[in-house]
């Protein structure tokens, strides 16, 4: 089975072509600056509609995550125990990902990370993290 | 799923001494059949005014809420709430999610951020919270263990309780497997089948009825901000009820100390302490200490899910919260009866966070 794909339409569209381009940029607001993940039409923090995407330097730290031990999805079968990571970027905005060099067992809030793209079919590349 | 909804539906009518003909409001679950289907088996036949509130686990308290304002506007005399669901003999939760992620606020983002990671249950998504709690206050596998056992012991003493007869140790529960850590699988509430119905309306219809009637003092419902999206909050333990809960006790004029017991919907066993903590009943990062030493427990300073909650009894997606609550507040429950019991509180919790409370009294 699968794994389940983000559908390219709209600005997720835009921000995963980014990342195939070896580029994790985030939305930023053109008023008052705010970074934002997940994409949105408009800034919540000032209401503008002015935006550009804006290159993440890629570096943050484990913010928090889980492991998974059973799989509820099948296409995650073969895949346990992994674990869905949250990372904080040094520009302020979370993100769920995978640290793909550290086994669950050695997570730790606060562990440095830097981004490592990983091409999963010819349209999307996920942005996946590593040890900094 | 509409046949045990309706069954449960006529007790709760034939309890409150009234004939399906004689409601004219109804607030279905966003997971069942509509209110023109329900209106239509029942013989209700002067539907005046339905709603569906789309809060996932914490839209069976609101809708008491929303009842309680349209009985208190005269938009309806009698409103029925009903949830209920074949979560275990038809369709389990993981299978729903995973094939139509858009019945989630912002179905989209699970789909295209978390999905494609792995993230695609309730257990996963929550279990982040859990873990940055225990990071943050050092709140321990054990004290979650400690509602497990608490919701395990209040089942043992309810008839209809699905686990009332299997008893659960501390060395079991820490012995169970992993699920999402730091859930394990006593962590983590039942998939059953089951349906709750509830009637509300004005304080004088419900004299003279065939039981002494139970009083919504104050209600309250909010969502977290932003409610679509878990993971980028600036606060990750503000949740709906943090805000909803200060509203609802202000309405009802009491403090937390003044509860007897308290309903607290336990999809997982974090939750039950985060909630403790956002009504307000300790505060933030002291939840931990809080469950220990059988404070939650029937007998102890603030019983929790006096029926076993979603953990023990059946998950009947928050309604069964709200009628463990009524029938305390009538009293005679036997064993799991709690000692004068005049106040209780009834939470809920559903989809990234949103959150109900409703304050009772007899």
């Amino acid at each position: 089975m699968d794994k389940p794909l983000p559908e390219l339409e709209g600005l997720t569209k835009e921000f995963y072509n980014w990342c195939r381009r070896g580029d994790l940029r985030f939305q930023r607001c053109s008023r008052c600056d705010m970074w934002r993940h997940v994409p949105r039409e408009m800034c919540a923090g000032c209401g503008s509609n002015e935006w550009k995407w804006e290159r993440s330097q890629g570096k943050g730290t484990v913010f928090t995550w889980t492991v998974a031990e059973r799989p509820m999805h099948a296409a995650f079968a073969d895949d346990v125990p992994y674990a869905p990571v949250v990372v904080e970027l040094d520009e302020g905005v979370r993100i769920v990902t995978e640290i793909v060099d550290c086994p669950p067992s050695e997570l730790e809030i606060g562990m440095r990370v830097e981004v490592a793209f990983a091409k999963v079919s010819d349209e999307v590349t996920l942005p996946k993290f590593k040890k900094a | 799923m509409l046949a045990i909804q309706l069954e449960a539906s006529m007790r709760a009518i034939d309890d409150a001494g009234l004939s399906p003909k004689q409601i004219d409001g109804i607030l279905p679950s966003q997971y069942g059949p509509t209110s023109e289907e329900i209106a239509a088996n029942l013989g209700i036949e002067e539907l005046r005014y339905s709603a569906t509130i789309h809060m996932g686990g914490a839209a069976a308290v609101a809708s008491l809420e929303h009842a309680a304002i349209a009985v208190a506007t005269g938009a309806a005399e009698r409103v029925l709430l009903v949830s209920g669901w074949n979560g275990y003999s038809m369709q389990r939760a993981r299978n729903i999610l995973s094939k139509n992620v858009t019945v989630l606020p912002g179905g989209a983002i699970a789909r295209d951020y978390y999905m494609p990671y792995g993230m695609t249950v309730p257990a996963q998504w929550y279990a982040l919270i859990a873990r940055r709690h225990m990071y943050e206050f050092g709140t321990t596998q054990k004290q979650l263990g400690a509602i497990a056992l608490a919701m395990r012991k209040h089942a043992s003493m309810n008839d209809k309780a699905l686990m009332r007869e299997r008893s659960l140790s501390i060395d079991e529960y820490l012995r169970a497997p992993v699920i999402s850590d730091p859930y394990r699988m006593f962590d983590c509430c039942l998939e059953s089948d089951g349906a709750a119905a509830v009637v509300v309306t004005s304080a004088e219809r419900a004299q003279d009825r065939r039981h002494r009637p139970v009083y919504i003092m104050g209600a309250a419902a909010a969502h977290p901000y932003p409610a679509d999206e878990i993971t980028n909050r600036q606060d990750i333990f503000r949740t709906g009820l943090t805000d909803a809960a200060p509203k609802a006790f202000a309405m009802a004029g009491i403090s937390p100390r003044d509860v007897d017991f308290a309903e607290i919907y336990d999809c997982f066993t974090f939750e039950v302490l985060q909630q403790l903590e956002e009504t307000g009943f300790c505060e933030r990062g002291e939840g931990g200490p809080f469950v220990e030493c059988g404070r939650i427990e029937i007998g102890g300073e603030l019983p929790v899910n006096t029926h076993g909650g979603l953990l023990s009894e059946a998950h009947v997606l928050g309604m069964s919260h709200i009628v463990e609550a009524a029938r305390q507040l009538r009293g005679n429950q036997g064993r799991r009866q709690v000692k004068d019991a005049e106040i209780g509180v009834v939470t809920g919790w559903g989809d990234f966070g949103d959150g109900s409370i409703a304050i009772l009294r007899n």
